[in-house]
């Protein structure tokens, strides 16, 4: 068995391997296994007993018809066992193969790693690799361009910040027409909660932020979202493993609520910004923990409807099914939590299988999405697993808290027909909770 | 030892000095192996401050166990093999009473022995579940494409003992005393590969679960098994 894929051109990959040469590549690799790596990197090569346990746990192995080469080991043997080998000394050719393995055939899910008789991190190899390709200057072109927006502006889109305040003007206006006095506060000093948002909802996505300004409304949080740049909870840098840039945007976001003088931050329903927040980014920077709480939506949902801040008037009755989000389920044991809520909104809920902690991934995560359009097919095959599990269901609504599991599912909707509605809880929290009549316009 | 000063011959080579040569370099090579990892682990600021004994418990527990993760409920097939294997690769040289009385010759220790019958069961085991291990690695695609060379190497380095010292004990193919010295070389070799092979997951494995186990555990609030 070999490595067999159709050729694919991402000029991320490309154009940049045109311009670097042999030294560059040498220089990034070394830096890598000399000074961001020890003993992790060794002893996880040297202790994988080749015994394959792992091979099956992966949906992308599943989804290519069994094919060894997307098995997790396999894919750890092909890039970094393979640059250890050379001792570094690897080709252009090498960088090639090496960048779509780890960018475009691995979620970073971790869901090899429960299998492993030894915990060997997997996801951990194969971003070690990224990181090296990200050294040389070799992502895909879609990641990269969101990285560079993050540099410059904190947000993934080019958004300036006059935009941003003008989008947030508008959306309080539209706010108003169902919420008697809604109200969306910005910069305000001494709120409770600062709450950010995902870039998307700020351009393409606006009913989602519409939609949790509503719920704050009636639960009565005082809660702002930020005046300046760094509303933007997203950090494309992760996927990149640009370290410097998810840094810098993880700096700001906490630095912001410092300024603004909150006691949490509050995100909406996006998990890699959630696990880099209180992983990744925080670790980087030297924290071993946040340094003020950082809650995810399903969180959020979950006090409020515990404590009774909303009400909900009535139950949806379709079966749903609910997708469990690697980066907020196996990264931080959110299932129970997502179970509670999704059980107060609904009366019908089919489990997909295996679910909670040892689900599959949607497949999009992990930067697969991010690595954009020529990826797609490689999503989508990969996705297979995940649309069996949801055909299986028979459920009509998938609720996904997760932009990327929800973009990715719908994208598998529509090519595997499964004919289901991919939904936020935000969206049908909003939709279906009680809005008390002081507050109807 | 003495036996080797009063006849040195290559029997008594490997029955005294080699023997010592080899626990002293099979418990120094360990040592400074796990060790020099401890040591590594410290660069990485990520490690230690997030250890957690009873995730770490938790995990070396549930992997321990037959069958005490969902990875070996979904391999039923191979989960027995290797526990078998396992158990019997570390219990027959253990409790074998040839072994026993040569303990109790130099140190006068002793402990309780496996029926004979039993042990000679055991290492044809152990023998049958490396063929089959062999056999995985020659026709499981996925598990083709990750071996190499080495990885056979290993299987028979440890298989070797257990062969010819089946073979001595009944006495097939050479004479008793010549199968007694290659089952001894060869024990001898395996002990000093174990920390310079893939055979150290044996510590290996304490520390890998110690973190992936802390980190599923007590950071991820989820299960590694
Ligand atoms: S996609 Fe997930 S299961 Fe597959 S190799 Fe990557 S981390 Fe492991
Ligand atoms: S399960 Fe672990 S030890 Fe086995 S092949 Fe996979 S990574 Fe290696």
């Amino acid at each position: 068995m070999e490595f067999k894929r159709k050729p694919v051109t991402d000029i991320g990959i490309d154009e940049t391997l045109n311009r670097v040469d042999e030294a560059k590549i040498k220089k990034a690799i070394d830096w890598v296994l000399n000074k961001e790596t020890s003993a992790r990197l060794k002893v996880f090569v040297e202790t994988c007993m080749r015994c394959g346990m792992c091979t099956t746990s992966c949906h992308h192995y599943l989804g290519h018809n069994n094919d060894p080469t997307y098995a997790p080991a396999a894919k750890v043997k092909q890039t970094i066992w393979d640059i250890l080998n050379k001792k570094g000394n690897v080709s252009k050719e090498d960088i090639k193969k090496y960048a779509r393995i780890t960018f475009t055939e691995c979620n970073l899910c971790r869901r090899c790693v429960q299998f492993c008789p030894f915990g060997i991190d997997i996801a951990y190899l194969i971003a070690l690799v990224r990181r090296m390709c990200c050294l040389i200057g070799v992502v895909p072109q879609y990641i990269y361009d969101q990285v560079l927006s993050h540099m410059q502006t904190t947000n993934m889109l080019w958004f300036r910040q006059d935009e941003w305040l003008d989008t947030i003007q508008w959306l309080e206006d539209e706010l108003r027409a169902e919420i008697k006095n809604g109200k969306i506060p910005v910069g305000k000093k001494d709120a409770e909660v600062l709450y950010l948002a995902h870039g998307l909802e700020a351009k393409y996505m606006t009913g989602l932020i519409t939609n949790m300004a509503k719920i704050m409304n009636v639960a009565k949080v005082d809660w702002t979202l930020p005046d300046t740049d760094g509303w933007d909870y997203t950090v494309k840098a992760l996927y990149a493993q640009d370290f410097e840039t998810m840094g810098k945007v993880i700096k700001t976001h906490y630095e912001t609520a410092f300024r603004l003088n909150v006691k949490k931050i509050i995100i909406g329903e996006c998990g890699h910004a959630f696990r880099t927040a209180v992983y990744e980014g925080v670790r980087y920077l030297g924290w071993q923990e946040p340094p003020i709480p950082y809650i995810h939506g399903v969180q959020l949902f979950y006090e409020l409807l515990k404590e009774g801040k909303i009400k909900i008037a009535k139950k949806i009755e379709e079966p749903v099914t609910i997708q469990d989000p690697c980066n907020i389920i196996r990264y931080r044991g959110m299932g129970k939590m997502l179970r509670y809520i999704v059980a107060q909104l609904c009366e019908n809920i089919v489990e997909m299988s295996p679910k909670d902690d040892h689900n599959y991934c949607c497949s999009a995560g992990g930067g697969m999405i991010d690595s954009g359009p020529p990826w797609k097919t490689a999503r989508i095959e990969g996705g297979k697993v995940k649309a069996e599990q949801i055909r299986n269901t028979g459920a009509k609504i998938v609720i996904a808290p997760c932009h990327t599991c929800h973009k990715g599912i719908e994208d598998l909707n529509i090519y595997y027909k499964l004919n289901v509605h991919v939904k936020f809880l935000v969206d049908i929290i909003a939709e279906i909770m009680e809005i008390p009549e002081e507050m109807k316009p | 030892m003495e036996q080797f000063f009063l006849d040195p011959s290559i029997y008594t080579l490997a029955r005294g000095p080699l023997v010592w040569l080899a626990f002293l370099v099979f418990l120094i090579g360990m040592f400074y192996r796990v060790f020099t990892t401890l040591k590594m682990a410290k660069k990485e600021k990520v490690i230690y401050p997030y250890l957690n004994l009873k995730y770490t418990l938790r995990s070396i527990f549930r992997w321990l166990m037959p069958f005490g993760s969902i990875s070996m409920r979904k391999h039923p097939w191979f989960t027995a093999v290797t526990f078998v294997f396992h158990i019997c690769l570390i219990a027959t040289p253990l409790f074998l009473t040839g072994h026993i009385e040569l303990w109790h010759e130099s140190w006068r220790i002793s402990w309780w022995a496996l029926p004979v019958s039993l042990a000679d069961a055991m290492t044809v085991i152990v023998i049958l579940c490396s063929i089959l291990l062999i056999f995985r690695r020659l026709y499981q695609q996925d598990i083709k494409f990750l071996t190499s060379f080495s990885d056979y190497i290993v299987i028979i380095l440890v298989a070797l003992p257990f062969i010819t010292g089946f073979l001595a004990h009944h006495e097939l193919l050479l004479e008793y005393k010549i199968m007694l010295t290659i089952h001894m070389i060869s024990g001898e070799i395996m002990l000093i590969a174990i920390p310079f092979t893939r055979l150290s997951h044996m510590f290996m494995f304490f520390l890998t679960r110690a973190h992936t186990g802390s980190e599923f555990g007590a950071v991820r609030h989820s299960r590694d098994y």
